[in-house]
Parts: structure tokens; C-alpha cells; sequence
């Protein structure tokens, strides 16, 4: 029954590509959201404590940055109909995305080792506050993985043949937009903690 | 005064549209079980009358619960062993407890501003007019919206189980500031009662999240065809703009939730700072600001006013045009009002915070800000007046619910520009004069265009009339009953009697107040009791009310009144009409309503 709403309403935009829009625009307020309080926070000037990044940050931002790349190549596999290909390349993004919550997580214990605790008694907010705003982004990124473990999945489905990329264009938009929220916080906690 | 057959009007068929796809399946039955028609439904009707009723549910308890603290305020020294029977512990010796005086504020205010008049006004409203009016089989994901109220009822669940644990729910005031909120060992309200609280606003915000994407993605991409955004009802602009509210700020609370979520359980000094706990000494943490968490809360509420009365303010215009026989008076600059006005809700929210600390300097951009709200307010009035003004006007009862919310938008709205000034906040905030303005302007114009909404809409929603007689006695005894109990709570503001106390007996300055304390809980008392007339009959008309028997009762230009009087899942069995023309063609070329689904004659001036 639902299928017939595709034939007869007139629209511009796959609706599940523009609710996607949507949702990002959600979340990017989520994220202006900590950004901001982070700022607010930072400039009050009290009990503020100054340290480096961790430099396995740099390798999370190569390992994101690959993982965009593979999943657009995925995308136009799947366009070509390349199904092995498109299946070879989703694992490979799915996988990538593991690899960056991993290096995430190790840039975390570096923290922890050189003296910054991010949570518990003691811990300084600057600390949390990377830890949060990183770990709820990871959150994300899993979220993603998540998307393409079902696609995957999908793809071996033999009992029904499935020709819309809409689902994986759909994915793709969300990987490269995680991506993006990355490179923001990353150039952001640079510029600010640097 | 009847309401059958104000207008026997013909039935205003769908038959004018033509579509580009030839065959039509929307009416085709697929089968429906019990659950999934009434309980996992996909249907956006039956998913609005869910948050309606649901809704309906939260606000007898939240109403409930004033008229209990409502109690304890006019009768301080005396006891009511009854209450003791009822509420257990909680009125220990039948008198309200200070601990669970503070709970009943608290909860009243949560679920009042989030479950009742968010989810649902705008659920209730946006799930079944935005298809229906814009001319959809249903929503863009209808999913999506199923699990939106499913979050939403889990959320209203996990708030009904914290009035169920030992050490209560939540007290520390609905806006949940720390350290409150953040220390279990501050209260027992801020134990067990905080956490289920943070849980079941974080699903509430992920219930607000799906639904408020799915209105915009109906909006914008499933119009009918000819329905282009300005021959929109203004319900449906109300909506979306409410929507894009919602998805833009929501987020934002969310972020603080996660952060104030850290603090209570992880150790960490967002929000505090050089605590010290009676009989736990000083706690570590450091650094932590509270005007962090009141920032990203703020900002998430201020916007959340306007969720609220954005949706009343499109239902009165929709409500008023069709019952003045009039276009609505200034269609454009009714968008453009409902469009300054979204985007100055997200440029005010300190002056929730002129107390607090706030610089003063930037306390007067918040000011200058909060005052330019009263241009696209006022805009919005005078456009209401000119609507009814020489209009061959039907006091049908949603039609009175109309002009009531206008008179409770004007009477709280005015005082209004008075806490807009942050030189007259600083005797103002915290006192009874906030709580008339806001429950004037924000709960009662609320809750006034929700019931216009029901009144006017469940013609719609249940294919019967509700009963005239009582809607009558419930409008005038809850809009005069509104006025007396908000209207001296000015006067004990401006007294300075600060809000959320348990007690006012030990104030010489407030003791005046005892009379008009005593008059005020007598009419909430009465008020509420109206309230269970109204759901009377609301669920006696739902079986006995009187059959409608045309399809456009009301005389309306809308979409919604094409569809067959009992619509099916799928709105319209043929195919969705083609529309031709404004949504408020009334009383043009001496015709006293044109369908949206007519063609535009020859010769024929147009509006949009």
C-alpha cells in the first residue's frame, strides 16, 4: 500500500535522502551544541587545563578520511552493478570505521597515561569534554557501521534482488557527513586546545 | 446553537484532480489486525488520535497534581486525612510533604510543557492535518512515525515509574538545573527519580526527533499536486515551522543531557564547582560552571515555547478564517510573522538567565532581541482581529476556543515585554508574576488552541460531532476560570511572593495573600473539574455523539474535507485531488466558500 504513495505524490528529492538532510542538520546542532559549550566553558577561565592532542588523532583522521573514499567507490560499484566489488568495498568501509573507533579509544588512553582523566573524580573539564564530544561521535561512526553491516548483508540476500541505490546513497551521505563532523571537531580542538 | 449542516455544502468530490499516473490504489484494503490498527499503527490518523490521547492522559495527572499543590497552597495549617488515603507517604498526617510539594511543581511543569502541550498539540496535530491538508496518503516515513510515538510513550512510562520509586521523582524544578540535578545526594527527589527523568527526556528527544523529521520531509515533498508552499493552510506552515524548531534544538538539550548525564555518574566538572554537601563535606569536583548547563538548556527552551504555541497559533488562523466566513486577513504576513518569530526564538534564550550572573552588557542585546518578538506577535494579532472584524462569524465551540486563545495571547503576551526588560526582571524573575505570564501566554493560549483543534477537527478524526451544550460550559468556566487564577497571581508577583514555595505563612509581606490564595486553588479546583467534562465528552461522543453526515460539515476550503467522512489508511479511496487555488477562498465572487480542489474559473482574480 505504501507503495503506491512513491507513484502518485510528485517530489523533487528521495524523501529518505531529505530526511536524512534533516537528521543531519540535527545532529550538527548537537554538535554546535558542545562545541559552543566547550567555548563558553574554555573562556571562563576557571580550573581550565591546557594539554596536547594525541597524535594517533592524526592517523583516526587518515584511517576516516580512506573510509569516505571507499564507501563513494562502493556507491558507484553498486551503480555498476559490481556486486562483488560493492560488497569487498562496504566491508572495507565497515572496517574502517572499526580501525577509527579503535584509534580513537588508544587516543583516549594516551590522555589517560600523560595525566589527563577524562572522566572521574579529579578530572578536569577540558578532559571531559574531549572525551564526550569524541566518544559521542564514535557513537556515530558505529552507528554507520552498523548502517553498512545491514547492507551487507542485503547484498547476499538472494531471495530478493534489490536494484535501488537509494539505501546506499543514503549511507554513503551519512558516512561522509560523520566524516566531515570529524574534520570539524579535529581542526576545532586543534585551534582551541592548541 | 447547531452545528449540522451549518453549510449543505455538496460534496466536494475528488474527483477534480488529474494526475500524471493513471491508476489509483490508495483506497485497496490490506488487511488490519486489531494491532496493527489500533496499537503499531502506520496510519498517521490513528498515530495523532494515540498522542492525543496519550496526551489527554499526562495532562489529567499534570493537572491533578496542581490542583494538589493548588491545596497545600491555600491551606497551609490544615490537614486532609484523605490525602493521606490517596497519595500514602506523600502527605504524611494528610498534609503535602515539602519534599513531594517540590516533586508535584517539578513533574507538573515536565510533563505539561513536553508530554501535553508538545507531543500532544503538535503530535497530535501535525501527524493528522500535515497529510491530510497538504494532500498525502501519509507521511513521508510512516515508520518513523510509529516509532515516534512508540519513544514517546516509553518516555511518558519511564516518567510515570519515577512517581512509583522510594525517594519520588525528580523535584529539583522542571528546568533540572545543577547541582540539583546532577548530585543524587542533594535530594531524594534528585536520586533515583533524576536518572529516570534524564532517561525518559532522552527518548522524548529522540521521540520529538523522528517526528519533527518526518513533518518537514511531508511538507516538503509530498504535496499534492498545485499545492505549492503559499497556497498552504496556515496550520501546515505552523507545523513545519514547529518541526524545524523542534530538530534544531532538541539536539541542543540533548548535548547538556549528556554532559549533566557525565556529572551525575561519571565525576566529571561540567556544571560543578566548590560543592559542599551537608553530611558528605566538600565534594571534588572543580571548575564546573551551572550557567553552562542553564546556556544549553535554554536554548532548547526558549525555542520550546514557540513548539508549543506555534502550532496554536496556525489551528486559531485556520479555525478563525473558516468560521468568520473570511480569508484569513494577511496570509503572507502570517507566514512571515511565524518565520521572525522561529528565527528570534533561537536569539533570546538568556533572558531566561538575566539573574544568573550574565554579563549586563550582553543581557542588553538579549533584551533588545526579546522585544523585537512583540513585532511579529503583534503582527499576528491585529491580523486575528481583521479576520473576525465585519466577519459573519459562527461561535462554534472551536471557534470560541479561537478567540479565547487570542485573548489569552494578548493578556499574557503584554506582560511579557515587561520581563522582556532585564532592569525589570531583577524584581520580577522567580515571583508569580512569571508564572501568570507564562501559563497566560504559553500554557492556557495552549492548551486554548488544542482544544479549538479537538472542537473543531474531531468531525475529522471520529465521523461524529462532540456535544455542543457541554463544549459551551466547558469554553466559559475554563477561560473565565483561566483569567481568575492566573490574573491575581500579577498582583502577588508584583508583591514579590517568589514562586516554588511550600509555605507563605511565615512571610509577613505575603500574608495578605491568604484570601487570594484560598480564591485562586477554589477556581483551579473548579477549572479542573470542567477539564473531566470536557473528556466526557470527548470519549461519549467518540460512540454516542451525533453522526456527521456531510463531508465538509464545517464549510471548508481544506483538503482534509474531501476526504471521505470515515477516511481509510490512504486518505482519499480515489485518487488525491489536484488543487487549484489558496487555501482561504471565503465568501469570494459571491460564493461563500471556493475548495481548494476547484478550478479557477475564467475570468477569475486569484490570491495565490
Amino acid at each position: 500500500m505504501m507503495a503506491t504513495v512513491s507513484d502518485q505524490q510528485r517530489k523533487k528529492i528521495h524523501p529518505h535522502k531529505f530526511s536524512l538532510w534533516v537528521a543531519m542538520a540535527s545532529i550538527l546542532m548537537m554538535f554546535a551544541g558542545f562545541t559552543s559549550a566547550y567555548i563558553v566553558k574554555r573562556n571562563d577561565g576557571n580550573n581550565w587545563l591546557e594539554f596536547t592532542l594525541p597524535p594517533v588523532f592524526w592517523y583516526s583522521t587518515v584511517v576516516i578520511l580512506l573510509s569516505s573514499l571507499t564507501i563513494s567507490l562502493a556507491t558507484k560499484a553498486f551503480k555498476d552493478r559490481n556486486m562483488a566489488r560493492y560488497r569487498a568495498l562496504v566491508t572495507v568501509t565497515a572496517v574502517l570505521g572499526v580501525v577509527f573507533t579503535i584509534l580513537q579509544w588508544t587516543g583516549f588512553e594516551y590522555l589517560q597515561s600523560h595525566g589527563v582523566k577524562l572522566i572521574g573524580s579529579n578530572s578536569n573539564a577540558a578532559g571531559s569534554f574531549l572525551g564526550v564530544i569524541t566518544g559521542v561521535h564514535m557513537l556515530h561512526v558505529l552507528g554507520g557501521v552498523v548502517v553498512l553491516m545491514v547492507l551487507f548483508v542485503r547484498a547476499y540476500s538472494s531471495r530478493k534482488k534489490n536494484y535501488s541505490s537509494v539505501p546506499i546513497e543514503v549511507a554513503s551521505t551519512y558516512w561522509h557527513f560523520v566524516d566531515a563532523i570529524w574534520i570539524y571537531l579535529f581542526i576545532f580542538f586543534n585551534i582551541v586546545s592548541g | 446553537m447547531s452545528n449540522e449542516q451549518i453549510h449543505a455544502a455538496p460534496a466536494q468530490g475528488a474527483s477534480h484532480g488529474s494526475h500524471d499516473h493513471g491508476h489509483a490504489e490508495g483506497g485497496h484494503h490490506h488487511h488490519e489486525t486489531f494491532i496493527t490498527k489500533y496499537i503499531f499503527s502506520q496510519d498517521h490518523k490513528m498515530i495523532a488520535k494515540q498522542f492525543l490521547v496519550t496526551g489527554m492522559a499526562w495532562a489529567v495527572l499534570g493537572g491533578l497534581m496542581s490542583v494538589l499543590f493548588r491545596i497545600q497552597l491555600a491551606y497551609p495549617d490544615q490537614n486532609f486525612p484523605i490525602l493521606e488515603t490517596l497519595l500514602g507517604h506523600w502527605a504524611k498526617g494528610g498534609k503535602i510533604t515539602a519534599e513531594s510539594y517540590y516533586a508535584l511543581v517539578t513533574i507538573h511543569g515536565t510533563v505539561m510543557v513536553f508530554f501535553v502541550l508538545t507531543a500532544g498539540l503538535s503530535g497530535t496535530f501535525s501527524n493528522f492535518l500535515i497529510p491530510l491538508q497538504v494532500g498525502a496518503r501519509d507521511m513521508a516515513s510512516p515508520f518513523m512515525n510509529m516509532l515516534s510515538y512508540w519513544f514517546f510513550f516509553t518516555s511518558a512510562i519511564i516518567m510515570l515509574s519515577s512517581l512509583f520509586v522510594e525517594t519520588g521523582p525528580f523535584s529539583g524544578g522542571w528546568t533540572a538545573y545543577p547541582p540539583l540535578s546532577a548530585l543524587g545526594s542533594t535530594s531524594p527527589g534528585s536520586k533515583t527519580g533524576m536518572d529516570l527523568w534524564l532517561i525518559s527526556m532522552a527518548l522524548f528527544v529522540v521521540s520529538q526527533l523522528l517526528g519533527g523529521l518526518n513533518y518537514i520531509a511531508t511538507v516538503l515533498n509530498m504535496r499534492t499536486k498545485g499545492m505549492s508552499m503559499t497556497r498552504l493552510p496556515l496550520t501546515i506552515w505552523a507545523f513545519f515551522f514547529t518541526a524545524v524548531l523542534g530538530v534544531l534544538s532538541f539536539p541542543v538539550l540533548l548535548s547538556g543531557f549528556i554532559l549533566l548525564i557525565f556529572d551525575r555518574n561519571f565525576g566529571t566538572s561540567f556544571y560543578l564547582s566548590d560543592i559542599f554537601v551537608n553530611g558528605i563535606g566538600a565534594l571534588p569536583n572543580e571548575g564546573g560552571s551551572p550557567i553552562l548547563y542553564q546556556h544549553l538548556f535554554w536554548f532548547l527552551g526558549h525555542p520550546e515555547v514557540y513548539i508549543i504555541i506555534l502550532p496554536g497559533m496556525g489551528i486559531v488562523s485556520e479555525v478563525m478564517s473558516t468560521n468568520s466566513r473570511k480569508p484569513i486577513f494577511g496570509y503572507m504576513a502570517m507566514i512571515g510573522s511565524l518565520f521572525a518569530i522561529a528565527i528570534l526564538s533561537f536569539l533570546v534564550w538568556a533572558h531566561h538567565m538575566f539573574v544568573s550572573g550574565l554579563n549586563p552588557f550582553l543581557g542588553s542585546f538579549f533584551v533588545l532581541l526579546t522585544l523585537l518578538i512583540a513585532v511579529p506577535s503583534a503582527i499576528k494579532v491585529f491580523n486575528w482581529l481583521t479576520t473576525l472584524w465585519r466577519g459573519n462569524i459562527r461561535f462554534t465551540p472551536g471557534m470560541l476556543y479561537s478567540i479565547g486563545f487570542v485573548s489569552m495571547f494578548i493578556s499574557g503576551g503584554l506582560t511579557g515585554i515587561w520581563l522582556g526588560n532585564s532592569a525589570l526582571d531583577i524584581h520580577l524573575h522567580d515571583t508569580y508574576f512569571i508564572i501568570a505570564h507564562f501559563h497566560l501566554v504559553m500554557g492556557v493560549a495552549g492548551i486554548f488552541g488544542m482544544y479549538a483543534g479537538i472542537y473543531h477537527w474531531y468531525p475529522k478524526m471520529f465521523g461524529r460531532y462532540m456535544n455542543n451544550t457541554l463544549a459551551y460550559i466547558h469554553f466559559w468556566v475554563t477561560f473565565a476560570g483561566a483569567y481568575l487564577i492566573f490574573w491575581p497571581m500579577h498582583y502577588e508577583g508584583l508583591a514579590g511572593m517568589p514562586r516554588r514555595y511550600y509555605d507563605y505563612t511565615n512571610w509577613e509581606s505575603f500574608k495578605m495573600f491568604e484570601g487570594l490564595n484560598v480564591f485562586i486553588s477554589i477556581v483551579a479546583i473548579i477549572v479542573f473539574a470542567v477539564q473531566l467534562l470536557f473528556l466526557f465528552n470527548f470519549f461519549y461522543s467518540m460512540y454516542k455523539g451525533r453522526k456527521v453526515t456531510s463531508q465538509n460539515p464545517w464549510g471548508s476550503t481544506t483538503l482534509e474535507w474531501t476526504t471521505p467522512i470515515n477516511p481509510g489508511h490512504g486518505n482519499w479511496p480515489g485518487e488525491i485531488p489536484e488543487v487549484h487555488r489558496w487555501a482561504y477562498d471565503y465568501g469570494k465572487d459571491g460564493k461563500d466558500f471556493i475548495a481548494q480542489t476547484t478550478p479557477v474559473g475564467a475570468g477569475e482574480t486569484t490570491n495565490h
